[in-house]
């Protein structure tokens, strides 16, 4: 059952920097062909897994398999895993041919042979015409195509993507979306991939890790992550969320602990009614035109702000202004019960003892 | 909502001064705004620096009266083709170029590493102490520096002290400790162009090249060295041409040896022949125009 190996499997991964702990034992197996993203604020470790993985920073404990084969202590040049850099990092004093062709070239692959496969991989991303220009001659879009021609070329096991998208402007970014996840399905390989944006985690990844300082906060497919957070930091970081502390869950929900309501399973003044819809009047606090959606923001009489998303459809016949009393209405099923948090001085408590 | 409305603090009132009036005009003038900024800057380059090359270009075509020893300002050929064919300044001028050669060679070797060092591996701390300490040594004068390796150099120095007990002696005076010196002297030049190529060459390049399966050797061939070759030449541009013009360490390590600018400094100085001496300083002048010609193409006038 060799095919069952996960492509990565990390097992009690540690860096600390100093006195910073920016990777905490991390536990982790991805799956081979998985489009797998590490997802989480700036310092939250994500990108020092990735960079633990390429064989850049060596781990102060734990271990990295690849396929099975221990990698921990190999250099990144004899890892079969292959990066595409936030900055792209193509050499500017080389063409692009001979960008793509460089993996080719330090392992000592003719010209000729390295130029041909070079040139395939440049096809396979629409570049083929562009082959003798210099990086600094392409657009941000072009760049990242080159980066991800150059680090495919060498047949990696798995491919490294940190925040790649980062540099581009929206639209090229949801192009290069689509791209990105046919390339992964016709290369048929695992990529590992970080960034801080949860809608371009969500939309692209199988399964998405969510990182918190240095640890994995969670561990779930998109839906999972988006309709069952399990934690306040999940809930708020993936997506948009309207938290109920213990006292406003209490008087809304007449129930104790913490939850959260996605804005769009609450609507403004529908009306209805039944055992398990909650209805809660306030006061409308700012009405936004989103184009395909209206957001209204309303103080809650219970003591909390919450964020409605309702459709732009025929069907939204109210204009609420701001300083209206409406009634927000939501079912029971939307409510998402999450884990008290476990507060940093606890934490620090049970590390000491 | 009065309690919100943020408080206004009046600008004092604008004055109509007569340095306000100034700026104004400066500000819709485009050309007087450049007249002020390089009147000054160009009278120096001009007159300052361009005659006096000039003229020394013109004195090389005049000769001196062997009587009288007073300059003739008619012109001639001969201080060129003299300084041409005479087998002595043919000699001194290849010895020169030598010297400058193995100085400019023997600093990039060792600038280099110290470079990367510098720039690729110290910590932020290390890197501050490493540039003061490479710029250190400038501040003292040259003269003593030289008279300190005179000193080091010696039959009784530290040198000959240090590699006796291996069976080593000091070179002594003479064009080998000329080397030395002029090495010991130029470093600091040749260092921090190269520091500074180096600090521009971003990380992720040297991680992309290991990434993609460079070593060590082909990451430094085919990534780093094309990168900082202009930043290196631009440190060789340096230390040939303070070699090229150097007469006082030639003076007091060289022993018997001399080098162009002793022969320019003896015929200004004891033949008072300062036409022959205009025309034997137009030899490094043509050769360090060479040079840059040769290396203009590099972009490493780019990086001085």
């Amino acid at each position: 059952m060799t095919d069952q190996q996960p492509a990565i499997r990390l097992t009690g991964l540690t860096k600390e920097f100093g006195a910073v702990t920016a990777v905490d034992h991390v536990d982790l197996e991805i799956a081979a062909g998985e489009f797998f993203s590490m997802l989480g604020p700036s310092g939250s470790g994500k990108t020092t897994v990735l960079r633990l993985i390429a064989g850049f920073e060596q781990p102060t404990s734990g271990t990295i398999e690849l396929f099975g084969e221990d990698v921990t202590k190999r250099a990144p040049f004899d890892r079969d895993v292959n990066t595409v850099f936030q900055d792209y990092a193509l050499f500017p004093h080389m063409s692009v041919l001979e960008n793509v062709a460089y993996g080719l070239r330090v392992r000592g692959i003719g010209r000729k042979e390295r130029n041909e496969r070079a040139r395939r991989a440049l096809a396979s991303v629409r570049l083929e015409q562009m082959g003798d220009r210099k990086p600094s001659q392409l657009s941000g879009g072009q760049r990242q195509r080159v980066a991800l021609a150059r680090a495919t070329v060498v047949q990696p096991k798995v491919l490294l993507l940190d925040e790649p998208l980062g540099a581009l402007d929206l639209k090229l970014r949801e192009q290069m979306q689509v791209e990105l996840k046919e390339i992964q399905r016709d290369l048929g390989i695992t990529f590992i991939f970080v960034t801080h944006d949860q809608e371009e985690a969500l939309t692209l990844s199988d399964r998405i890790a969510v990182f918190n300082n240095g640890r994995i906060e969670q561990l779930g497919t998109p839906a999972e992550l988006y309709e069952r957070p399990a934690s306040r930091f999940v809930a708020d970081f993936v997506g948009t969320s309207n938290l109920f502390d213990d006292s406003v869950s209490q008087q809304l929900l007449g129930r104790a602990g913490l939850h959260s309501v996605r804005p769009e399973k609450m609507t403004v003044g529908s009306g209805e009614t039944g055992d398990d819809v909650h209805n809660a009047p306030g006061t409308v606090v700012e009405t936004i035109y989103l184009g395909s959606g209206i957001r209204i923001v309303v103080d809650l009489d219970a003591g909390t702000r919450v964020s409605v998303l309702e459709q732009n459809d025929r069907h939204r016949v109210h204009d609420d202004e701001r300083g209206d009393r409406v009634v927000v209405t939501w079912h029971d099923a939307d409510v998402i019960a999450l884990a008290t948090p476990v507060s940093v001085t606890d934490a620090a408590a049970a590390a000491s003892t | 909502m009065t309690t919100n409305a943020p408080t206004r603090h009046p600008l004092p009132a604008r004055r109509a001064d007569f340095g306000r009036k100034g700026s104004a005009f400066l500000a819709t003038h485009p050309r007087a705004r450049l007249a002020l900024l390089l009147t000054a800057p160009l009278f120096w380059l001009v007159v300052v620096y361009i005659v006096a090359l000039v003229l020394l270009l013109i004195t090389a075509f005049w000769s001196v009266d062997s009587f009288t020893g007073q300059v003739r300002t008619e012109w001639t050929l001969d201080n060129i083709i003299k300084v041409l064919t005479g087998s002595l300044y043919q000699t001194v001028t290849l010895r020169t170029i030598g010297v400058a050669l193995a100085v400019t060679i023997i600093d990039v070797l060792l600038a280099l590493p110290i470079a990367f060092y510098m720039a690729k591996v110290a910590t932020p701390r290390m890197q501050r102490i490493l540039v003061i300490m490479v710029l250190t040594p400038l501040w003292a004068s040259y003269l003593v520096k030289a008279y300190a390796w005179r000193s080091v150099l010696s039959q009784d120095g530290i040198l000959e002290w240090l590699v006796s007990p291996f069976g080593g002696h000091t070179p002594g005076y003479g064009l080998p400790a000329t080397i030395i010196t002029l090495s010991y002297l130029w470093l600091p030049y040749v260092i921090l162009p190269i520091y500074a190529g180096l600090e521009r060459v971003p990380d992720s390049l040297l991680e992309a090249s290991a990434d993609l399966g460079g070593r060590t050797w082909p990451t430094i061939r085919h990534v780093v060295f094309p990168l900082v070759l202009p930043a290196i030449i631009a440190g060789t541009i340096f230390s040939f041409s303070l070699s090229l013009g150097d007469y006082i360490t030639v003076n007091i390590v060289g022993g018997a040896s001399q080098m162009l600018g002793n022969l320019v400094y003896t015929n200004v100085g004891a033949a008072n022949n300062l036409p022959l001496a205009s025309a034997i300083a137009l030899i490094p002048i043509v050769i360090i125009f060479g040079y840059l010609f040769l290396v203009r193409r590099t972009g490493a006038l780019d990086n001085l």
